[in-house]
């Protein structure tokens, strides 16, 4: 079987004139976090429908677990915790995992394992007898998150799985996801904490009035995520062309002799310093900074005008 | 296999909403107050006993009654306890992690009407069933072919029940008990119009009522049920009014309420299956 476990060409939906998402084409790997980043309304949750069937696409195709669309069987191997975590509330914690686990098709003996287990491992073991109805809202995200991961999925769809839930229920969900990366299971999670996503996603994708604006692992980002401003007291052509051996896009700023590069190695800064004083330049100002997930967003996402 | 998963579910669900409880209660309050009525009737007519014809018609006439009221009260309960099966588990996005599940989307739709249908065939039956049993007991009088219009009487029930769950594939909760309710109205009021039609020989209020019995043959169903119970004294003058029928249906209007049931079920699996959550 394929390591590809998603695989996307062009999803698109429209809901009446409004298109919510337009181009959805990307895939992810076995045992990859895939990170799913975009304002409000910019589609994610739609594309996560289409993906689970939930709503049919307008046009595309795409295949889960090297099966098209709407494959029965595959549902067996996939997880879901919804945006909007729902549940019946007049069950009781076990018996709702009971019921999402007879629904998975496992036989009994797997539910009473796995129930117990991932009670404990949200954090609700002495709450399996409280009624849904009873619970916070954190509560139900994380009965959601056991549900989700039940019959030990290849595939786990998370929509903002931790919207609810306290600091220590959100650094839970962050081990719980790399431990599922361990195990070789892909998680697609749609997520606004870009610090979480910074500590727990092997790729992102910007999204935003329902077009991928960029698709890249975050080990690209980090090698390129020292921006080093300049500035001295007169940019000249030669010295940018210096200063690209040290970087890269080198470019002057919008003014008072600023230039802007980034690096990947900030050992290289003193060197720098001494490129420019010994060519003859004043240097007023060598900062570094380094790009957060959350500035690269505002970046990508904040240059985009909306149509 | 799902269908049942789902079946349990939806009965669990009525049982712990204390829906099964205060069913029960109410209908044997229902059956109390039938019983204890029928018995001080019967008590003062037996003062001057009419004869045993006059007493049969009576007996009847007050079965009848009490059985156009459950009729009535259990076609009301098979909408109320499913229109918000579907749409209410949408719009509250319940449904998005069953559905998200190995499991076809008519498989939750059918093992929902599944457990509706059994809810509603076992009320109706103990509704029934206890009002001839006290009849019986208290007079020995009872109604003739009672498998046969027992069995009419729940196929108007799950006609209504159906209609409900389809209507809920789409529309509203609201949208649809609106819906389900006028579509009874119309078929009630119909089949009224009709009967009056007949008893005066108008043939424009005959056809209102056919044209409104094939819209939704609950009615219709309730008539044919009642023809059933008492052949012979189905068209005397004497037993118009809602709990009688003068013009019995056809038996073709049997074929097609069956037809019509299986189409609208067949209808809420494709139409669930098919839109948007
Ligand atoms: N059922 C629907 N009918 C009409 N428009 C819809 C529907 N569902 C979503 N949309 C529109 O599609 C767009 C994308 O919505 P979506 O829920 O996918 O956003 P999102 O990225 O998940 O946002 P958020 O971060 O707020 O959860 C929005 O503009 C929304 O208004
Ligand atoms: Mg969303």
């Amino acid at each position: 079987m394929s390591d590809l476990l998603i695989d996307a060409q062009g999803l698109r939906k429209e809901f009446g004139p409004k298109v919510a998402v337009s181009d959805l084409t990307l895939s992810v790997q076995r045992g990859e976090v895939f990170g799913f980043l975009g304002p409000n309304g910019a589609g994610k949750t739609t594309s996560i429908k289409m993906l689970l069937s939930l709503t049919a696409p307008t046009a595309g195709t795409a295949f889960l677990l090297g099966q098209p669309l709407g494959h029965i069987a595959s549902r067996a191997k996939v997880g879901y915790l919804p945006e909007h975590f729902r549940f019946h509330e007049w069950l009781r914690a076990d018996e709702f995992l009971d019921l999402h686990g007879r629904l998975y098709g496992m036989d009994q003996r797997a539910r009473i394992e796995a129930i117990a287990r991932l009670l404990k491992l949200v954090g609700l073991e002495e709450r399996a007898a409280t009624k849904l109805g009873a619970f916070s809202k954190g509560m139900l995200q994380r009965i959601g998150l056991a549900q989700a991961l039940l019959n030990d999925p290849e595939l786990v769809f998370l929509d903002e799985p931790t919207s609810g839930l306290d600091p220590v229920g959100r650094r839970l969900v962050r081990d719980i996801i790399t431990e599922l990366r361990g195990r070789g299971t892909a998680v697609f999670l749609n997520s606004h904490l870009l610090s979480e996503v910074e500590k727990t996603c092997d790729r992102v994708a910007f999204i935003r009035g329902g077009r991928i604006l960029q698709i890249a692992s975050l080990s690209e980002f980090e090698a390129e995520a020292i921006q080093v401003i300049v500035r001295v007291d007169r940019p000249t052509p030669e010295l940018l062309a210096g200063l690209a051996l040290f970087g890269r896009d080198v470019k002057s700023g919008p003014s008072d002799g600023r230039i802007l590069l980034t690096m990947s190695d900030p050992a290289l800064l003193p060197a720098v310093a001494r490129h420019i004083i010994d060519n003859g330049y004043a240097l007023y100002e060598l900062s570094p900074e380094r790009l957060s997930l959350e500035d690269r967003f505002l970046q990508v996402v904040g240059e985009v005008s909306d149509e | 296999m799902s269908i049942l998963i789902i079946s349990r579910l939806t009965i669990r669900e009525a049982q712990r909403r204390r829906l099964l409880l205060v069913a029960l209660i109410m209908g044997i309050l229902f059956l109390t107050v039938f019983g204890v009525g029928f018995h001080y009737i019967r008590r003062d007519m037996l003062l001057f006993p009419p004869g045993e014809q006059q007493e049969n018609f009576i007996y009847g006439f007050l079965l009848t009654a009490g059985l156009y009221a459950t009729n009535l009260l259990v076609t009301i309960v098979a909408v109320l306890i499913s229109v918000t099966t579907l749409s209410g588990e949408v719009e509250s996005h319940i449904i998005d992690a069953i559905v998200t599940k190995p499991i076809h989307r008519w498989e939750v739709v059918l093992g929902k009407w599944l457990a509706f249908a059994l809810m509603v065939l076992v009320y109706l039956l103990l509704l029934t069933v206890g009002l001839m049993l006290i009849v019986y007991w208290q007079s020995g009088f009872r109604f003739e072919n009672i498998a046969y219009g027992l069995v009419m009487m729940t196929l108007g029930a799950l006609l209504v029940l159906s209609l409900s769950i389809a209507g809920g594939t789409r529309l509203s909760t609201l949208a649809n008990g609106v819906l389900s309710f006028m579509l009874f109205a119309v078929a009630f009021l119909g089949g009224l119009v009709e009967q009056i039609g007949g008893f005066i020989r108008n043939e424009a209020a005959v056809n209102i009522g056919i044209v409104t019995s094939l819209i939704l043959p609950a009615d219709a169903l309730w008539k044919k049920a009642l023809s059933a119970f008492q052949p012979r004294s189905f068209s005397s003058p004497m037993m118009a009014g809602p709990f009688a029928a003068t013009t019995e249906p056809s038996t073709l209007m049997i074929v097609y309420s069956v037809v019509y049931l299986v189409a609208l079920v067949l209808f809420a699996m494709w139409s669930f299956t098919r839109r948007d959550l």
